[in-house]
């Protein structure tokens, strides 16, 4: 085991299983990976409830069932009866799409605790054309599902340039709608959304007047309704921490079974990630090099090395350090002591001065099978 | 929700679970993608906290179960946090 850390490994609290990359969905600032449509074959039930008893074993406590689209999973009910029985609070990650009121029984039967519905903006318009679909009246529909079986529901809105002056009314939909968390997560950029990039960011002044009427609505609704803002890293200059912390808490398990400690982490060049088939979570959590090289402190170059603020921010988002520094040990660009940080202001200053709407200027790319596999150089 | 009184017959949120786990040794409450780690009393007023039980009885069961007594401010004071919170429910 890697000794780079002196504080003791703890147990992950959080299993994010990817079960698919398949999504009727093109959303054009989709996280899975640019060349989603090349992965290897999908994990199959057994390996996916021996998962989630292995990281049962382990401690973890949250369940997140995601993808792509899990409801594209035919198994998704045996998945969440087993997670359930093993005591994992069950959350599933849903467009809505495949959630009919059959399949809402059938999951509320095994046991599912709480469903997370996304929504692109709270026009049909922006809606339908963000995600490459017709679904907004659909989303609609599923939301007065899942509040009929009870369940909480979190809507989730992924935040950037095209929708951001529409908050006031996506947060007075989500209210109609009955949601009890509301998460207005400005987007991160990797994946896809790095590749629309220049006509996802936000300007100063949008998310100045979105974080203000977000106040507002929270003084509002009290405790009736929490509402996340999740600050977009570009704009303050201060990394987060990206994932709590490199192997502290989270292990996602992607569609084929490759165990990262992030959902984005598998772009970093030079990290091999073990992979479920071949080794148990317990391994995989505590000895492999994928989970332990970014772990605390210990592999921290300058300007983070010494720096006052590193256990807080622990160097920021490795992926990040990647896309934009082309090097994954070096502190994120977003933090204003990085040698890299002129290009992320480089591009919060074009995002300042271009003429919105860019999207005629430079199409945006929409998360499709054809457009994955032409980008690794596959033919579709 | 109205405050807490010595009649009310707490329960735990819609949305919420509460748990013991082993590999935090503490109860725990679960809820949408997060978790509380509860402290040791905490832990203990929440686990008898069934909808059945009033807090008068609550208090009663805490003060046998530890051989304490004048717990019914401290157990009066931790409800009406736990029901700001949406931890605990009740008529």
């Amino acid at each position: 085991m890697n000794a780079q850390s002196t504080t003791p490994v703890g147990p992950p609290l959080w299993l994010l299983a990817e079960l698919t990359y398949r999504c009727p969905l093109h959303c054009v600032f989709c996280y899975n990976p640019v060349d989603f449509a090349a992965q290897p074959a999908e994990l199959d039930t057994e390996d996916w409830l021996r998962v989630l008893r292995q990281g049962r074993e382990l401690g973890a406590v949250q369940c997140g069932l995601s993808g792509g689209e899990p409801l594209l999973r035919d198994d998704l009910e045996v998945i969440v009866a087993e997670a359930r029985r093993l005591g994992y609070y069950t959350n599933l990650l849903t467009s809505g799409v495949g959630l009919t009121p059959q399949r809402a029984a059938a999951l509320k039967a095994a046991g599912l605790d709480h469903v997370q519905l996304s929504f692109q903006d709270s026009t049909r318009e922006v809606n339908d054309f963000l995600s490459h679909t017709k679904t907004f009246e659909l989303k609609h529909r599923v939301a007065k599902t899942i509040k009929e079986q009870g369940w909480p529901m979190v809507m989730n809105v992924v935040i950037h340039r095209l929708n951001i002056d529409h908050i006031d009314r996506i947060i007075g939909m989500a209210v109609e709608l009955g949601a009890e968390y509301i998460e207005l997560a400005n987007t991160q950029y990797y994946s896809w959304a790095f590749i629309n990039r220049d006509q996802l960011l936000p300007t100063r002044e949008q998310l100045r007047r979105a974080e203000a009427i977000t106040d507002a609505w929270r003084a509002r609704l009290g405790e009736r309704t929490r509402i996340f803002f999740v600050a977009p890293d570009y704009h303050e200059g201060t990394p987060k921490k990206c994932v709590n912390g490199w192997g502290s808490m989270f292990i996602t398990v992607t569609p084929d079974g490759t165990a990262l400690p992030c959902h984005t982490a598998k772009m970093l060049p030079g990290l091999a990630f073990p992979n479920v088939r071949d080794q148990s979570l317990r391994e995989i959590w505590f000895e492999s090099e994928g989970f332990n090289r970014y772990r605390g402190t210990g592999w921290m170059k300058e300007p983070c090395s010494s720096c006052e603020h590193k256990e807080r921010d622990l160097g920021g988002c490795r992926c990040q350090a990647y896309l934009i520094a082309h090097d994954p040990a070096v502190a994120d660009p977003v933090c204003s002591k990085s040698p890299h940080h002129a290009s992320v202001l480089e591009a919060v200053r074009r995002a300042e001065t271009a003429t919105a709407p860019q999207v005629v200027a430079q199409p945006l790319v929409f998360r499709e099978r054809t457009e994955s596999l032409r980008r690794v150089g596959q033919p579709g | 929700m109205t405050a807490p009184s010595l009649e009310s017959r707490p329960h735990v949120g819609a949305g919420f679970r509460l748990q013991w786990e082993p590999a935090q040794d503490c109860h725990v409450l679960l809820y949408p993608e997060g978790m509380v780690k509860l402290n040791g009393s905490a832990g203990e007023i929440m686990k008898r906290c069934d909808g059945a039980r009033s807090v008068a009885a609550i208090v009663v069961d805490l003060e046998q179960a530890f051989a304490a007594q004048g717990l019914e401010g401290d157990v009066l004071a931790f409800v009406a946090m736990a029901g700001d919170k949406r931890w605990l429910a009740w008529e």
